[in-house]
């Protein structure tokens, strides 16, 4: 079946009066998946899943059917109980989706998980949601409990494969890390820790929450399930391209006429977003954008007509490869190179008005902020590289910063514990490598502070800063 | 003098702990409940949690400082938070942020005499599409402008939004 743009799958409700009540959703013919899931057996479901090429909307786009798979064969079982763990930790910059999403459908969130979590053997389920969106932590919440008053939640179901089931579902709020939304920092966030990512493998599918075998899955991902068992994996498939089925969430930001949160073919190319979905760019001509998330490499413009597609954006020879110096690739190992990612959806298109070394310095600025402190690499290198785009930025760049900065980068990717080394150091090397010019011009002009002199104390790049509390920006 | 919940928060917390197989992955929960109580989670208050929760008081510190959303001093009635990562900073953020200081006579990270406001800049608060933007507790303020600040400060002026 050909996409198109009205074709809505997780966004139907959006727009319907009380679309986050279980009256609404319901009388939309909601849970009604649930039922027939309940009737089929747990392989049969997490078939059609893997049949609809559903991929991991968090940002990595993992087939989310085989991940399913990854639980050990005796789970669950005596003494080993499977969770299912949903990430609703929203924090990549230029990311709104999970946010809008639960506003406007909890109860398709929560059929979702009840659905995998019966296909999974779980029978207890959290929702992770970041500290800071209250508003929506009381939505859940709210809905969370028109579940278990309806007894979607908390009641024993007579099933097809697992006899009496039941599934229990807690909301679980974070308190403001941006590492959370790693799997395994979330894992240690629930279980009272502080938010530092363990090392893998153990894979969270084999040693997971409370040491059990948990599978954990974004809200947008588990949100398509309902309609997957409904429709089945094959009509889903067909809505999407090449590897990756059903429909993606785009969030549109940054210098375009109609920013917002889209529900769009898969198939839909930068240039028809921007164009056609996003009214133009604003304020000028197109400088860039960033595909997924402020962690993914840019594109220029000239790498705009690929699609939004995981595999397009990773594959597509249109897109130059990101280079640690030019003429030299970056080498992700084994001598694959590094185009860009499709992330978590968040597109954010900038103008040629936009100074692009300081919205690099931003961006650095952020990694440092979040890294967690544990691995050297990214606990150092994210300073150094927020603090040199910051003098570059300032006009104070010296002879050299632009080499320094890739080389940084470069030390940084693959020698950390988690992906936020890469979540720095890709887009780092990413800007040098599609608007080097830029950097280049601010090194030359740049007009060091002298070194020794008391006042350019603060300026001084590297040293002087406490690297044991990179995360005290707030109260 | 030894700090002590009251009914309401315990109340709470006999809700959050059977949600979880220790008392352990209640701390984040726990610690969110004590900071509404007291305003914030200071060392009497972290070994209050750390004695409800038996757990070292040493593993509360640490949780509590990892994390932005405690704080270990009195803050503002308002915690004031605005984003200036990417999508809002391509929107003008750091005007917004510089009007917000100029009203409010703080920098990020400080309070406002009066103790009404607390200001954060904040990294990106997941409603790009709306950019600039703030929240304070549960209320967004979108796609700001300064008047729309002005209008903002003086509804939390008369109705505080204390949750944080």
């Amino acid at each position: 079946m050909p996409t198109t743009r009205d074709t809505k799958i997780i966004t139907k409700h959006f727009g319907i009066k009380d679309s986050h009540t279980y009256a609404v959703y319901k009388a939309d013919g909601g849970y009604g998946a649930f039922t027939k899931a309940l009737a089929m057996q747990p392989a049969a479901i997490t078939e059609e899943v893997k049949k609809s090429l559903l991929r991991g909307r968090g940002g990595a786009g993992f087939a989310t059917g085989l991940k399913w798979t990854f639980l050990p064969k005796d789970a669950p079982g005596p003494g080993k109980p499977v969770y299912l763990v949903v990430n609703c930790d929203e924090s990549e910059p230029g990311t709104c989706k999970d946010r809008e999403l639960i506003t406007h459908d909890p109860h398709m969130l929560i059929e979702g998980i009840a659905i995998a979590s019966y296909a999974l053997g779980a029978a207890q389920s959290y929702i992770y949601i970041r500290g800071e969106m209250i508003a929506e932590a009381k939505i859940l919440s709210a809905a969370v409990a028109e579940a278990y008053a309806q007894g979607i939640l908390g009641k024993a179901h007579a099933t097809a494969g697992r006899g009496e089931w039941k599934l229990d579902l807690a909301v679980h709020r974070g308190a403001g890390a941006y590492i959370c939304g790693e799997e395994t920092a979330l894992l240690n966030s629930l279980e009272g820790k502080r938010g530092w990512p363990r090392l893998k493998p153990p894979f969270p599918a084999v040693k997971g929450l409370f040491g059990q075998p948990t599978i954990v899955n974004n809200v947008e991902t588990l949100m398509n399930v309902p309609t997957i068992v409904d429709k089945g994996g094959e009509w889903f498939a067909g809505l999407g391209m090449g590897k990756s089925g059903g429909t993606r969430i785009v969030c549109l930001s940054g210098h375009v006429k109609n920013t917002g949160v889209y529900e769009l073919p898969i198939g839909i190319t930068f240039r028809e977003l921007i164009e056609e979905v996003g009214g133009g760019v604003t304020g000028g001509k197109l400088k860039g954008l960033i595909p997924g998330g402020s962690s993914m490499p840019p594109l220029d413009p000239a790498e705009i007509d690929v699609p939004i597609e995981f595999d397009a954006l990773m594959n597509d020879p249109r897109i130059k490869e990101v280079e640690v110096k030019p003429g030299i690739k970056f080498d992700m190992g084994g001598g694959r190179g590094l185009r860009t990612m499709a992330g978590s959806g968040g597109v954010v298109v900038f103008n040629d008005q936009t100074d692009v070394v300081k919205l690099c310095a931003r961006i650095m600025r952020f990694y440092h902020n979040e890294s967690c402190g544990q691995c050297t690499p990214c606990r150092e290198g994210t300073g150094w590289l927020d603090r040199i785009c910051a003098r570059l930025a300032r006009g104070q760049g010296r002879p050299g910063d632009v080499d320094l900065l890739a080389e940084i980068a470069h030390g940084i990717a693959g020698n950390t514990i988690c992906p936020l080394g890469e979540a720095a150091a890709w887009p780092m090397l990413g800007f040098l490598t599609k608007f080097r010019p830029d950097f280049e011009q601010r090194e030359r002009e740049g007009k060091p502070v002298a070194l020794g002199a008391p006042k350019s104390l603060r300026t001084l790049p590297i040293i002087g800063q406490s690297p044991l509390s990179p995360r005290g920006t707030t109260p | 003098m030894a700090l002590a919940f009251s009914a309401e928060s315990s109340r709470k917390i006999a809700e959050i702990l059977p949600r979880y197989p220790n008392k352990q992955a209640a701390l984040l929960q726990v610690l969110h409940v004590a900071q509404g109580q007291f305003g914030h989670v200071g060392a009497d208050v972290q070994e209050l949690v750390a004695e409800t929760l038996e757990l070292p008081p040493a593993h509360v510190w640490g949780v509590v400082t990892f994390y932005t959303m405690y704080h270990r001093e009195s803050v503002g009635k308002n915690v004031l938070m605005v984003c200036t990562n990417i999508s809002c900073m391509l929107r003008g953020a750091e005007d917004i942020l510089g009007h917000v200081e100029k009203k409010l006579g703080v920098k990020p990270g400080e309070t406002t005499a009066d103790g009404m406001f607390t200001l954060v800049e904040e990294e990106c608060l997941a409603a790009c599409a709306d950019a600039p933007m703030m929240i304070c507790g549960d209320k967004y303020f979108m796609r700001l402008d300064t008047g729309k600040v002005d209008t903002a400060l003086d509804e939390l002026r008369k109705h505080p939004r204390s949750e944080h």
